[in-house]
């Protein structure tokens, strides 16, 4: 088989040499510890006495999460090979160099892997009379019924907001902490692939889609979904999501959401534009007033194709640290 | 004998057969998976086989130094679950320069298996690693030979096909993963043979 074509040096590379180009880019966002090449940290944001947030997972998804370090959002990131979980040192360079007297909160996706290696991270910090706690984003409704079991995918970006915009009004590691479990708790995604993707090493398709068939519930490193089908016009893929989300989200009209349509990496904004007028009529059919709406690529599958849908139910608390500014090298608000 | 000449020729015969094995454990990965578990391995050996090599010392010292290189070569899941394996070893075998072939699979192959049960909290059955990894421990414990250890741990991974994934990514599968061979416990039978001298 014909390997993909990617703009790459080396595979093996690959996440090295995009860091290079990252902090080549964004110096006043953006520094790393010169012992410490895979933590990325906030150039501005992390102080003293306030509770470091600290991201991170897998590269292959940016912006996600390096492109969500900031003031008013994340304070530092762990950056793992392609889609593989950081281990434990970078995630422990990253809450030294951040951190400001008040603890480190860890958040990222509900991996086995990633909950390993972060653990692992925990202890050490312990050893440095550093306290760390975590809290887990398991927003994928398509990932198992057992809320606990999902998976994190792009609902990261509003999770990561709100408890980072905790974080920045100073607020103690007992509210970030509270703050940003509330905000997971209310945010719902679902996902579909209609191609896959390739990872630059094997420049082969991680799994075997054919032409003509979507994957409903797609996983952001290319794990099977819960079923496939025919692929069909965007507003019925978008009805079917938008039932599961509803449905899940149980919120009474008049409420308000903020909403996110994703790109996994290879489909474009058109199409991407195109799911968001079925999303809009959906909601405001449900009597849901749209707060906020970001359409873009924000967690990415390296160059799969396909996207997700992601709903947050706001409530008063979360609709001001969704409203906080932050200035990430990938993410401005306010 | 097993001294450390031999441990890290082996940990070397590893990191090679795993860069061997790297797209067809890919391709079970894809299966169930990220599709990412060849790299992981072949990178984590890698860096095991390196750090290794570059220690003087006893055998506790080089499972030490490959255990470390593995973790921060990968991070992922293998990372933490070997890792912890490699300690465990190290400290099963001792701050000893040698020991007999028969006391090495006895003590090593039980020590991983512990090591990874320790970190992932796995049970067999639950079609990961483990599945590979436990009956190779049990035979060793019940003083089966290298071949039967290996032979004990690819049945173990073979068994993986019929099973429904009770842990990692593969849980949220279902019934799907069936008739798929874990990718974790295809490398754990590799892992086997070559720690036991039969990685080919």
């Amino acid at each position: 088989m014909a390997l993909t074509q990617k703009l790459i040096n080396d595979g093996n590379a690959a996440v090295d040499e995009m860091l290079a180009g990252v902090m080549a880019a964004h110096p006043g966002h953006l520094w790393r510890p010169a012992h410490a090449p895979r933590a990325v940290i906030a150039r501005h944001g992390p102080r003293q006495g306030k509770v470091a947030l600290v991201i991170g997972g897998g590269s292959g998804h940016e912006p996600t999460f390096l492109g969500f370090v900031g003031k008013g959002l994340a304070d530092a990131c762990a950056v793992g090979n392609v889609f593989a979980s950081p281990p434990p040192q970078p995630a422990v360079d990253a809450a030294l160099a951040a951190q400001g007297g008040a603890g480190v909160l860890f958040m990222y996706g509900n991996y086995a892997g990633d909950v390993m290696n972060f653990d692992m991270a925990t202890e050490l910090l312990e050893m440095e009379g550093v306290e760390a706690r975590t809290v887990l984003t398991t927003d994928d409704i398509a990932s198992s019924p057992d809320r606990a079991k999902r998976r994190g995918v792009a609902g990261n970006v509003f999770i990561f907001k709100a408890a980072g915009a905790a974080a920045d009004l100073m607020l103690p590691l007992d509210e970030v902490e509270r703050i940003a479990r509330h905000a997971n708790a209310r945010t719902f995604t679902m996902g579909v692939a209609l191609s896959s993707c390739s990872l630059p090493q094997t420049r082969r398709p991680s799994f075997d889609l054919p032409v003509g068939e979507m994957e409903i519930g797609m996983g952001i490193h290319g794990e099977p979904g819960v079923r496939r089908g025919p692929l069909r016009p965007a507003d019925e893929v978008v009805d079917e999501i938008m039932d599961a989300i509803l449905a899940e989200m149980g919120a009474a009209r008049g409420d308000r959401v903020a909403v996110l349509v994703n790109s996994l990496g290879a489909t474009p904004l058109m199409e991407l534009y195109i799911l968001h007028a079925r999303v809009a009529a959906r909601l405001a059919q449900a009597g849901l007033e749209v707060h906020r709406a970001l359409v873009g690529p924000y967690c990415t599958s390296l160059d799969m194709a396909g996207a997700s849908i992601t709903v947050m139910h706001l409530d008063a608390e979360l609709t001001r640290l969704i409203d906080h500014p932050c200035d990430c090298a990938m993410f401005r608000q306010g | 004998m097993v001294d450390a000449a031999v441990l890290k020729a082996r940990l070397a015969a590893l990191a090679t057969r795993m860069a061997a094995e790297r797209d067809a454990l890919c391709a079970l990965d894809g299966a169930v998976g990220d599709g990412d578990h060849g790299i992981a391995m072949e990178q984590g050996m890698k860096a095991a086989a390196e750090a290794a090599v570059a220690v003087e010392g006893s055998l506790q010292e080089i499972c030490n130094a490959a255990a470390k290189g593995f973790l921060n070569a990968v991070g992922a899941s293998s990372g933490p679950l070997y890792a912890t394996g490699f300690l465990r070893m190290g400290k099963a075998l001792g701050a000893v320069e040698a020991v007999a072939e028969g006391d090495f699979g006895r003590l090593a192959i039980p020590a991983m298996r512990d090591g990874i049960v320790h970190r992932g909290k796995a049970a067999p059955g639950m079609k990961t690693m483990l599945d590979a990894w436990h009956p190779a421990a049990e035979c060793a414990l019940a003083g089966g030979t290298s071949a039967e250890i290996v032979a004990a741990a690819e049945a173990g991974a073979e068994a993986t096909k019929g099973m429904v994934a009770g842990l990692g990514r593969a849980e949220r599968l279902g019934d799907r993963v069936l008739g798929h061979m874990d990718p974790g416990a295809a490398s754990a039978a590799i892992m086997v043979a070559g720690l036991v001298g039969m990685a080919g």
